[in-house]
């Protein structure tokens, strides 16, 4: 309990840096019933590194997510985040952003960003505090009372990552969390993103199935296969020399590298 | 304005009509029926004055056998809805049986819950809570059936302890369709009430238009039907507006 009190002083003083865990995924398998949804996978997340996975639709990416948040529990294999294992001791250590925001409508745009503080047990006008604090980093400020409802779809999204964050967790799981913008507000939220986490690092494992958002956002890209999912390739994506987005996916490293994981994607696919 | 001025234009043609009608004659002739037996909106609304007090006695009697048999209603059908959406055995065993108890046909029943229970307030209650849990318990049901597994997903590694997700999702995602359920309830609970007295009473509107009938007081009996209708939209409304109070999302 003592490095929790740790953690959420750290997520008050801004940046907040809980203490780095490691994620080992070590021959996991999984099947709903009949169906093989993972066959044998691998992983090995460092602390504080950003691990993207890419692989074709239905492919058990979302699955395999579930897996590591400890929301499911493996048909084989072993997962540990920080070397616990059992899954109430994953799900402690992981926030997971769905792909849909899933913003509470009946709560502001403050209280779903305060939702896990106040269910961690913070009294309201705390919770709201320590949230607002961080609204005009977020580029929300002035939406505070704003229903999500009335929110534009960048901005519902990074509501969603503010509460993410704020539950002060040492894992993220992030899944898909752009798919449902429109490019433009896309890329800009990938520069913004990329920036949070500079900030603000975390272990993240980003389920995607843009391969250029997967290279650009994290140190190392899975590619799985068609369902039941196995990684086909493992690539490391390379530093970025532009500071900008733009810059930096047109380099021509990171473009033969998106190449290289396009074909990963590729053969996988058969 | 604009908003009002639909509704208020059909009833004053409507009222107007049935004032013409009445008043030449013209529907007493058409049924071959003596004029006193057809009352104008005229002869009615006068029938509602001087029988104010005569009224007022026997609406608060009603009023009260529906405000009970809603209460009734409303915790009977919310608790019901709980139990079964905690537990989906007894969900199976027990979702029929309440569907069957809207299959027993109340005028058949009132009589006999007169015989047992006396000519009193209970048998009433009782009729207008049978009739109004069963819109209130599956309103509330589906409304919770609705609740979205993936934001229980997330809100478990939110650290959301099972009645968090219970307050702060599942209560108001069940809350919408169970207003739909309280309005259907608020506005059937005057005719449940009506039932209860026609089978057996010494007091209330459904006794007075008991009596009336008999007596071929019709422009009174007319009367004691504008009061029961104007307590069945008062109801409603006042259920819409709580409605409208408490799901400010929608």
């Amino acid at each position: 309990m003592n490095a929790e009190g740790g953690r959420i002083s750290a997520v008050e003083t801004a940046p907040s840096l809980p203490d780095g865990a490691g994620i080992a995924v070590r021959g996991v398998e999984h099947a709903y019933g009949e169906l093989r949804t993972i066959e044998r996978i691998d992983l090995a997340v460092e602390p504080h590194g950003v691990v993207g996975l890419v692989g074709p639709s239905g492919c058990g990416k979302s699955t395999l997510l579930e897996l590591i948040c400890g929301l499911r529990d493996p048909l084989a294999g072993a997962i540990e985040i920080s070397g616990v294992g059992d899954s109430p001791g994953r799900l402690a250590r992981c926030a997971y952003m769905p792909q849909r925001d899933l913003l509470l409508p009946w709560y502001s745009a403050l209280d779903n960003a305060a939702l896990a503080l106040r269910n961690q047990g913070a009294r309201k006008g705390r919770a709201r505090e320590r949230a607002a604090a961080l609204f005009e980093r977020f580029g929300l400020a002035g939406f505070e009372a704003t229903a999500p409802a009335e929110l534009s779809g960048g901005m519902r999204q990074r509501v969603a990552f503010l509460r993410t964050l704020l539950a002060g967790k040492p894992v993220l799981a992030l899944d898909e969390p752009f798919a449902a913008l429109d490019a433009i507000t896309r890329a800009e939220m990938q520069g913004w993103l990329a920036a949070a986490l500079r900030a603000d690092p975390r272990t993240v494992v980003l389920v995607t199935h843009d391969v250029e958002e997967a290279l650009y956002l994290s140190d190392r890209v899975a590619v799985l296969s068609a369902r039941p999912a196995r990684i086909v390739a493992e690539l490391r994506a390379p530093e970025p020399r532009a500071p900008d987005r733009d810059g930096a996916v047109t380099d021509p490293d990171f473009v033969a590298v998106r190449e290289e994981a396009m074909r990963a994607l590729r053969e996988g696919m058969r | 304005m604009k908003r009002w001025l639909p509704p208020t234009l059909a009833i004053v043609v409507l009222v107007g009509a049935w004032q013409v009608a009445a008043s030449t004659g013209a529907i007493a002739s058409a049924l071959n029926l003596e004029s006193f037996l057809v009352p104008s909106p005229a002869e009615i609304s006068s029938s509602l004055w001087e029988n104010r007090s005569l009224l007022a006695e026997n609406a608060w009697v009603t009023l009260r056998e529906i405000l009970i048999g809603l209460g009734c209603a409303l915790v009977t059908g919310l608790g019901l809805a709980l139990l079964l959406h905690l537990s989906e055995t007894l969900r199976r065993a027990i979702y029929p049986l309440l569907v069957s108890t809207q299959a027993i046909p109340i005028v058949v029943v009132a009589p006999i819950l007169v015989v047992w229970f006396g000519y009193g307030i209970l048998p009433k209650v009782l009729i207008v809570a049978l009739v109004c849990f069963f819109p209130i318990a599956v309103g509330a049901l589906d409304g919770l059936r609705n609740v979205d597994p993936d934001t229980v997903k997330l809100m478990r590694t939110l650290d959301a302890s099972r009645s968090q997700i219970f307050h702060r999702v599942e209560i108001p995602t069940a809350l919408p369709s169970t207003f739909s359920g309280a309005k259907i309830a608020a506005a059937v609970a005057p005719i449940g009430a009506l039932f209860g007295e026609l089978a057996g009473s010494s007091s209330g509107l459904g006794h007075l238009i008991v009596q009336d009938n008999a007596q071929l007081e019709v422009a009174r009996l007319f009367a004691s039907v504008v009061v029961l209708a104007a307590i069945g939209i008062a109801l409603f409304g006042l259920t819409a507006l709580a409605e409208r109070r408490v799901v400010t999302w929608r």
